[in-house]
């Protein structure tokens, strides 16, 4: 029995008419078509499919879209500003060119974008083991880590943005 | 072309601007805002949802298959079987990542007589959603009768075993054995006495090797959309290493015209080798026919994944080498068994040439069999079938080199090959850096460090790569505004179309910003090749190179004739050209040449020239006495990327090829149950590593350039792979004084092992010492 | 994914009723990080699902004032984690909080549900074995409460009858010179599934030379969590040295009856079950006596 469900997506309303078996996951993806939450083995074991859910970095594949009545969900369609202003992370992605295929990375920058809010000067492993949970086949995470440093060490709190 | 036939250099003499810097990529911003597309992104309206039945038994015959309730489930659109795919001559061809039987082929995408592994594909179903099409699924009865199932190449040799591909007969060298057997095929390449070459020797060491089988584990599960129009028109949206190559499997399977097909590549998740073969798209592509030209997508789940598609081969090696007093290898000899899985085609041929290709030795045997097993027909994986064997290699490399008291990279220096020198194969090689990766590991601040700390060890190791040219074609079109529109069809799966857009800029002088690479379908240009054989930076990269060439020459053409000079008298300078007192900036040239006629270009190449690839590594490992785990402290890998195009890419390929190694040297391995059913299918289990389980991989980028490229270039995808395990092997064996025998080299085997000596006896998973 | 019901709960009563009416085909719903990934692959079958993170009595966290403390089931390990006085109170349990699955886990993964899903390698509940923690049931017949040790009967069974629902973990106050940690062994050091787990939780006598109690527990060496119970009897007005350590060791090495599956071998856990006992029990010792003599993993400096 489909029931709608409200809730914000990247700062702006939304009602879906949802199934309870259907996850976020599919929701985001197959109904509001914001196909950037990728789904990478859809059992909480990759982080493709990471998003924020009232800021508590989360995986959408296991979560059922019925449970976010009322929350609130980031994306990583909801990273950049709205006038496409890249957040400093994903800059810092391809500045350090932290990404080959590109798969998981909407993944990871949630996951860096998680920690940072939290801790703002992590040390290599804090941002490792924040990471953990995000699965990259193609760099070794080796350019990834730095990209998260580097975001941390050149922003001040003051300054969101470089 | 020209530059395919001389053997001379074609290296350009100018000093370079583009090529080695390190811009940002032209897809980049797309691929971190969530905008790029990839292959589950592909959302038509009205498409339909397929799902695929897959067999849940390794082997058993299928007497009968049911799917009448299932296609009167309402919204279920199409049902197919085998049945609905052409019938399959017994004809080779080249399909994807090898040269094999369509019969298999066609076999390998639905079962018809037998299954052959668990997950082999039985049906497929399209309906209006995809709760219907799983629903559907439950509903199709698959009569099995199951047979014995045969997991191991040792097993499929075996006198007496079940034949698992009916009528097989082995090839070896050309002729076919008389008999049956689960043995596809047996290469040889040797030179030399063989014994002779033994007799020499001072020490002798011989080991035998086993490497289970590894999934490249690419993040984005396959997946495609299809339609079949009435008239037999098809397009194909698939995430593949190459889109000519899923056209040409498709057109062979489903015996349809090439130019029917039209294939439009997505963003790619990933491949490593495993996007070469087609699995889903002539389904979706049958089940649109049949469900009356409604396109039809197709996703896998990580299930299907592991258990379905690309495993590579697991392996039983035998490697003997003996080397004289001063260090000097006398003979070498290796027997590979390669488990192809379901269908004939391991990369046991690869492995051959991979084998002892770091070292030169006059008397040398290798020989290779491709043995069938109840397994997912293996597929490519990154510098496919050279891992399992350097494994082997470098670990009797690293005892022969203890033996004679000799430092290991010493060893291989003392052994190592240059130009002139044979491969494994009889080839000689052209100009190749494996000394100077090697001089260059020896000279890295990690290699002088003194090794500290409890249970460590460091181990070092070789590879060597024969890369590949393949066929490229491309287009530019010059805008008068100076800017460049590039049209490839080379996918690109890590950075490819910097790289690629940066020699245009390069040969024509111009900066990559002014470069506009695009990847077309397979009507917008010609054949690519696939991206694989660490091509598309050497072959694609050169086909760019041309455009720039052949632009500057037709401006330069149209210049003179717009100034009523002759083209000689124009030089180009900084960018621009110039005649006596006339001097345009590129951007002025560029409205000159097109204002009255558009100046569009095209290339076609086939390089041959491609320039092996060397990689050395080391490694520091601690390994935990009480519990065998095994943790990599530090890890240096050198390799040979004869000119980096993009030095952040290089480096990026180096330390993912590293982890990659690092993850089947440890702990990545298909287990099976004894009825051959895979019990680790996700990504819990099936453990690749994570972000915690490895240090910064530090990069030393050796440039000797390659004299069959103009800019030098080398492939760089593969060759950091092949060492990694031999490399941990050998730095397990100083840390604990086991001599590893079998990948991966995971706590239990390494913990067995140090038990079983503390107890005496001999554990599984550890050789004992020479 | 099966179709089911939905209900989200806000109080008690309405979850038992809910639950209670559902059956056999009802299950809970905490952070849902077990639950739909079984669903999804068809390892659990239901038909109705009664969420339990909007029920307030379920997420809350109280400090009673003679010590300990009072935990809800829904409450989520990220919670935990970053619970100041939680983590100063009870400094062992943040071993298992930070080690269930990868920080995406945490933030939805609950205690209660690691306890529920009953899964013999689950890595919080030797450590609420540790603890002495006593869990709340509430269900059709009234409230109960369970020794944690109780709690699982076999691989993903409890004693939980139908309707029945765990509202509240009660961790009892710490005496003082108490130490506890867990420890477990996996191939990868993140995102992976215990080969075995050792819970160690020690009081020592007033000059910290002697243990006055110990309760050890293991993980993924049987078909529950299980306490050794021989330990406390065994171990309790021993001195503490390399002797007592190696005697704990055996003793759960002797309790330790696991199976060999794709995840570890029964040699291999037989063995890690001791080293684990022995490195958790040194890092107990560590929290008890405020010295640092181990690291992270329990193993000497």
């Amino acid at each position: 029995m489909k029931s709608v469900v409200e809730f914000t997506l990247n700062g702006e309303g939304r009602a879906v008419l949802c199934e309870p078996r259907q996850t976020l996951l599919e929701i985001l993806r197959e109904e509001i078509r914001l196909t950037g939450t990728k789904e990478g083995c859809s059992n909480g074991n990759c982080g493709a499919c990471n998003v924020l859910l009232d800021g508590v970095l989360v995986n959408s594949c296991l979560i059922l879209a019925v449970e976010v009545q009322g929350r609130s969900i980031v994306t990583v369609e909801g990273l950049a500003r709205p006038d496409g202003t890249l957040h400093p992370l994903q800059q810092a992605f391809l500045d350090h060119a932290a990404l080959q295929c590109g798969v998981c990375t909407p993944g990871f920058l949630l996951s860096a974008k998680a920690l940072l809010d939290e801790k703002p000067n992590p040390t290599e492993t804090e941002v490792r083991y924040w990471l953990a949970g995000n699965l990259c086949r193609c760099t070794g995470y080796d350019k990834i880590v730095r990209a998260v440093l580097d975001v941390a060490r050149s922003s001040a709190p003051s300054t969101p943005t470089r | 072309m020209s530059s395919t036939s001389s053997p001379s250099s074609v290296l350009v003499e100018t000093p370079l601007r583009v090529v080695g810097t390190r811009p940002v990529r032209p897809d980049g911003i797309e691929k971190v805002n969530g905008r790029a597309l990839y292959g589950a992104d592909v959302q038509l309206p009205g498409a339909l949802q397929g799902r695929v039945l897959r067999s849940p038994h390794a082997h058993a015959r299928i007497r009968r298959i049911d799917t009448s309730a299932a296609a009167a489930l309402p919204g279920v659109r199409a049902v197919i079987t085998a049945r609905d795919l052409p019938p399959a001559p017994d004809r080779v061809e080249e399909m994807g990542d090898r040269t094999t039987s369509l019969r298999y082929v066609t076999d390998n995408l639905l079962a018809s007589e037998k299954v052959l592994y668990q997950g082999h594909a039985v049906a497929a179903v399209a309906a209006t959603s995809d709760a219907i099409a799983e629903a559907a699924l439950a509903l199709i009865q698959v009569d099995y009768e199951l047979l014995p199932v045969v997991m191991t190449a040792g097993a499929a040799l075996a006198p007496g075993a079940p034949q698992i591909l009916p009528g097989l007969r082995a090839e070896r060298m050309g002729q076919r054995d008389p008999q049956p057997s689960n043995l596809a095929s047996m290469v040889r390449h040797e030179r030399g006495d063989l014994e002779a070459g033994f007799r020499r020797a001072k020490v002798v060491i011989d080991r035998r090797f086993r490497t289970e089988t590894v999934h490249q584990g690419y993040i984005e599960p396959h997946a495609t959309t299809a339609i079949c129009q009435p008239d037999g028109q098809v397009t194909i949206w698939a995430t593949t290493q190459g889109i000519f190559s899923v056209r040409s499997q498709i057109a062979a399977v489903l015996q349809i015209p090439l130019a029917h097909i039209k294939v439009i590549p997505t963003e790619i998740g990933g491949g490593f080798g495993g996007k070469i073969t087609v699995y889903l798209e002539p389904l979706a592509v049958v089940l649109s026919r049949k469900a009356g030209s409604l396109p039809v997508r197709l996703v896998m789940s990580r299930t299907e994944v592991l258990t379905s598609t690309g495993p590579t081969a697991g392996s039983d090696i035998r490697i003997r080498m003996g080397a004289d007093a001063s260090g000097k290898l006398t003979a070498a000899h290796a027997e590979l068994y390669y488990e192809a899985g379901a269908f004939p085609g391991s990369p046991v041929g690869a492995a051959l040439v991979v084998s002892f290709a770091p070292y030169a030795c006059a008397t040398m045997r290798v020989d290779g069999y491709d043995v069938i097993v109840n397994r997912p027909r293996s597929a490519a994986y990154r510098a496919p079938g050279g891992t399992n064997v350097a494994f082997g290699v470098e670990s009797v490399v690293d005892e022969l080199a203890a033996a004679l008291s000799i430092d290991p990279i010493e060893f291989r220096l003392r052994n190592g090959v240059k130009e002139g020198d044979l491969r494994p194969n009889n080839e000689p090689y052209a100009r190749i850096g494996h000394l100077e990766c090697l001089r260059a590991l020896q000279q890295t601040e990690h290699y002088r460090s003194p090794l500290t700390g409890r249970n460590r060890g460091r181990g070092v190791a070789c590879g060597a790569w024969g890369n590949w040219g393949g066929q490229s074609s491309a287009t530019a079109a010059l805008n008068a505004d100076g800017s460049v529109s590039l049209n490839t069809a080379s996918t690109d799966i890590g950075g490819s179309r910097a790289s690629i857009a940066m020699q245009l800029a390069e040969s024509l002088g111009i900066s990559y910003e002014q470069v506009k690479p695009r990847i077309g379908d397979t009507d917008s240009v010609s054949h690519n090749d696939v991206t694989g054989g660490s091509r598309t930076t050497f072959a694609t990269g050169w086909a760019a190179y041309e455009l720039g060439q052949k632009i500057a020459a037709e401006m330069t053409a149209r210049l003179a004739a717009a100034w009523k000079i002759s083209a000689e008298a124009i030089t180009r300078k900084s960018g621009g050209f110039a005649s006596g007192t006339q001097a345009v900036d590129f951007a002025e040239a560029a409205r000159i040449a097109c204002d009255d006629e558009p100046l569009m270009v095209s290339v076609t190449v086939n390089p041959k020239l491609y320039g092996a690839g060397f990689s050395a590594q080391c490694v520091d490992v601690e390994v935990d006495p009480d519990t065998g785990k095994v943790t990599i402290v530090r890890y240096t890998i050198v390799q040979d990327a004869g000119r980096a195009v993009h030095p952040s890419y290089v480096e990026g390929q180096m330390q993912g090829g590293v982890a990659q190694g690092v993850g089947w040297a440890l702990n990545e391995e298909y287990v099976y149950n004894e009825r051959g059913e895979l019990l680790n299918g996700s990504f819990l289990d099936y453990r690749m590593p994570t972000a915690c389980d490895l240090p910064m991989i530090e990069t030393v980028i050796v440039e000797v350039a390659n004299p069959g490229h103009p800019y030098g270039v080398r492939g760089v995808g593969e060759v950091n792979i092949i060492p990694p395990a031999g490399a941990i092997a050998n730095a397990i064996h100083q840390a604990t004084g086991l001599r590893m025998g079998a990948l991966p080299m995971s706590p239990p085997r390494v913990l067995s092992a140090l038990l079983a000596r503390k107890n005496g006896s001999k554990g599984c998973g550890a050789v004992s010492q020479g | 994914m099966q179709a089911f019901d939905y209900l989200p709960a806000v109080s008690v009563d309405e979850a038992v009723a809910a639950l209670a009416a559902g059956g056999a085909g009802a299950r809970a719903l905490g952070g849902g990080t077990d639950l739909i990934a079984q669903i999804k692959e068809g390892r659990r079958s239901v038909a109705r699902i009664v969420d339990l993170k909007r029920i307030p009595a379920l997420a809350e966290i109280k400090f009673p004032p003679e010590g300990g403390a009072w935990i809800g089931a829904a409450v989520t390990c990220r919670t935990l984690n970053q619970h100041v006085e939680f983590k100063r109170r009870f400094p062992g349990m943040h071993d298992s909080t930070h080690l269930i699955g990868g920080v995406q886990i945490q933030g939805r993964a609950t205690i209660g549900g690691n306890l529920c899903n009953a899964s013999p390698a689950a890595d919080g509940i030797p450590n609420l074995i540790a603890h002495r923690v006593r869990v709340h049931v509430a269900g059709p017949a009234g409230a109960r409460v369970v020794p944690v040790e109780a709690f699982c009967v076999g691989p993903g069974r409890t004693v939980l009858a139908t309707g029945e629902l765990v509202v509240a973990f009660e961790f009892p106050a710490s005496p003082v010179r108490f130490g506890a940690a867990y420890l477990r062994f996996t191939p990868r050091n993140e995102m992976d599934i215990a080969v075995a787990g050792a819970a160690a939780a020690v009081e020592l006598d007033d000059a910290g030379q002697n243990f006055k109690s110990v309760r050890l527990a293991l993980g993924a060496v049987g078909p529950t969590p299980l306490l050794v119970e021989s330990a406390g009897p065994r171990l309790a007005g021993q001195p503490v040295n390399d002797a007592s350590l190696e005697l704990a060791g055996s003793l759960a090495r002797a309790v330790a009856k696991p199976i060999t599956d794709m995840r570890g071998t029964i040699e291999q856990r037989q063995h890690l079950a001791g080293v684990l006992t022995v490195r958790a029990l040194r890092l107990a010792l560590d929290r008890a006596r405020g010295t640092r003599t181990v690291d992270a993993l329990g193993r000497p400096l």
